[in-house]
């Protein structure tokens, strides 16, 4: 049981991280003008389509205890990434992140502007016209992009494995886990895990392909 | 109502470009603005609310001004004391219709209306006619409750001028005739000063105290409305004279007694 709850910690507080990320630049890149936009939604897409392994090693040498960012956390915060579960919630928003971007870019898309438009008329701030107005018209279609970036982060393994490692307790997420035990030859673990992994991640997508209907009808 | 555009505002698209040039000054309360469609009727309307930045010139509304490109004035549309009526009226799909009409005097931070602000609401309800329909979403009304209940949210915030875009475009004709004489009383009731854009010629001579016609983004004539030819003993306006205007429109005849004039 134990790699499956600290799974859902990893995969709980990544989800977060790449939504509250995936939000802030999806709206930026959908509502703003600024040069080089093409460029980073192509960058923002990348993780969705690289080697999650090949992902783990640019993190690495980002947030390695040699990295840019790393040696900085280290010295300076004390923080370190590597070996952690912390590392893994690192990597596992990272590679889930493209579909909260992708989801709520498309959900901001889609809110039409008119919307906006009549609730600045009526003496709304810009940072209330996205709470009240944007948002709530969007969240539906960020919320399935949420929840399919859930079901990835939940079953990372390739950044995770060459962050994190494979600490039993500490870093062995539940798809790590899976390959340990199979290479033990622990068959019944390995089925019981890879049965949990399964019911899991089939509710989520249920449930997301239940809030991607639509709800307003005309 | 007392509105003065000067404004110029080119848009591109697909490398054809389409210029805005108006200069006009309205003083009566009940502007109408009258062309064919791409004119640019909208666009002016749409600056004068903030929602669309002029090139340069200058916009006054009700004596404040909102808009100076050489002063570096541009008062953001939240700031404006604008009420607009938009063509499909945009009333917030995920918002029940009392909470629609008491949107723009709640504070995000607030879960409910203030008593006060509550009344309103209901009072507005009651007035346009949507008793009983404040838990409904838009999508449940009727063209005409949706034109109301718009009406009514952009009046709850007591607006300078309302500025109505198209207002009964999405409405069919049968309705039509008794929204229009629905917006006059409104307007007589709420005292508040408007400027509506249509290209429908039988909107004219039940809303209009000053016309302007547009054309092409310039303004091609403006008329005053309110005395003889168009006007009978009684103040009834008279659509043939209407009629013969805006066919004499075509042959470009100088305007007879312009009120809305070309500011200096």
């Amino acid at each position: 049981m134990v790699p499956l709850l600290l799974t859902l910690k990893v995969a709980g507080w990544a989800t977060l991280l790449a939504t509250l990320c995936g939000i802030a630049i999806a709206f930026a890149v959908v509502r703003l003008r600024f040069p080089g936009k093409e460029v980073l939604d192509a960058m923002m897409t990348l993780p969705m389509v690289m080697p999650p392994t090949v992902l783990g090693y640019y993190l690495l040498v980002l947030v390695g205890r040699r990295g840019v960012i790393g040696e900085w956390l280290h010295d300076k915060l004390g923080i370190t990434l590597v070996f952690t579960w912390q590392g893994a919630v690192i990597a596992a928003a990272v590679v889930s992140f493209p579909l909260v971007y992708k989801a709520a870019r498309a959900a901001f898309e889609g809110v039409e502007q008119q919307y906006e438009q009549a609730a600045r008329v009526l003496g709304q701030s810009e940072f209330e016209v996205f709470l009240r107005v944007t948002l709530p018209l969007a969240w539906r279609g960020i919320l399935a992009g949420t929840m399919l970036a859930f079901a990835r982060a939940m079953g990372e393994f390739g950044a995770t494995l060459m962050i994190a490692g494979s600490i039993p307790g500490r870093t062995q997420t539940l798809s790590i886990a899976v390959y340990e035990a199979v290479q033990a030859g622990k068959d019944d673990i390995a089925n019981f895990l890879v049965i949990v992994t399964s019911i899991v991640c089939i509710s989520i997508l249920l449930a997301s392909g239940r809030l991607l209907r639509p709800r307003y009808a005309a | 109502m007392r509105i003065e555009v000067d404004i110029r505002k080119t848009l591109r698209s697909n490398g054809r470009d389409f210029t805005l040039d108006v200069k006009l000054a309205c003083e009566d309360d009940l502007g109408v603005v009258f062309g064919p469609s791409g004119a640019g009727k909208s666009l002016m309307l749409r600056a004068i609310a903030g929602l669309e930045k002029p090139d340069q010139g200058r916009i006054v509304v009700s004596g404040k001004v909102v808009f100076d490109s050489a002063a570096g004035i541009d008062v953001p549309a939240s700031k404006r004391a604008v009420g607009y009526l938009f063509q499909a009226y945009a009333l917030f799909p995920h918002l029940t219709v009392e909470e629609n009409i008491g949107f723009g005097v709640r504070r995000w931070w607030l879960h409910k209306l203030p008593v006060d602000a509550a009344r309103r609401v209901e009072d507005l309800m009651e007035l346009f006619e949507l008793r009983g329909l404040g838990k409904s979403y838009p999508w449940q009304l009727s063209g005409g409750q949706r034109q109301r209940a718009a009406l009514a949210r952009a009046l709850i915030r007591k607006p300078d001028v309302l500025l109505l875009d198209e207002p009964f475009a999405a409405l069919d004709p049968m309705l039509r005739e008794r929204m229009r004489r629905e917006l006059v009383k409104t307007r007589v009731l709420f005292k508040v000063p408007m400027l509506v854009i249509t290209h429908d010629p039988e909107d004219l001579a039940v809303l209009a105290d000053t016309l302007v016609v547009m054309e092409q983004g310039r303004i091609a004539k403006s008329v005053d409305l309110k005395t003889a030819p168009y006007r009978d003993a009684e103040g009834r306006v008279s659509r043939r004279s209407i009629r013969q205007l805006l066919a004499a429109d075509e042959e470009s005849e100088p305007a007879p007694r312009p009120v809305i004039r070309a500011v200096k």
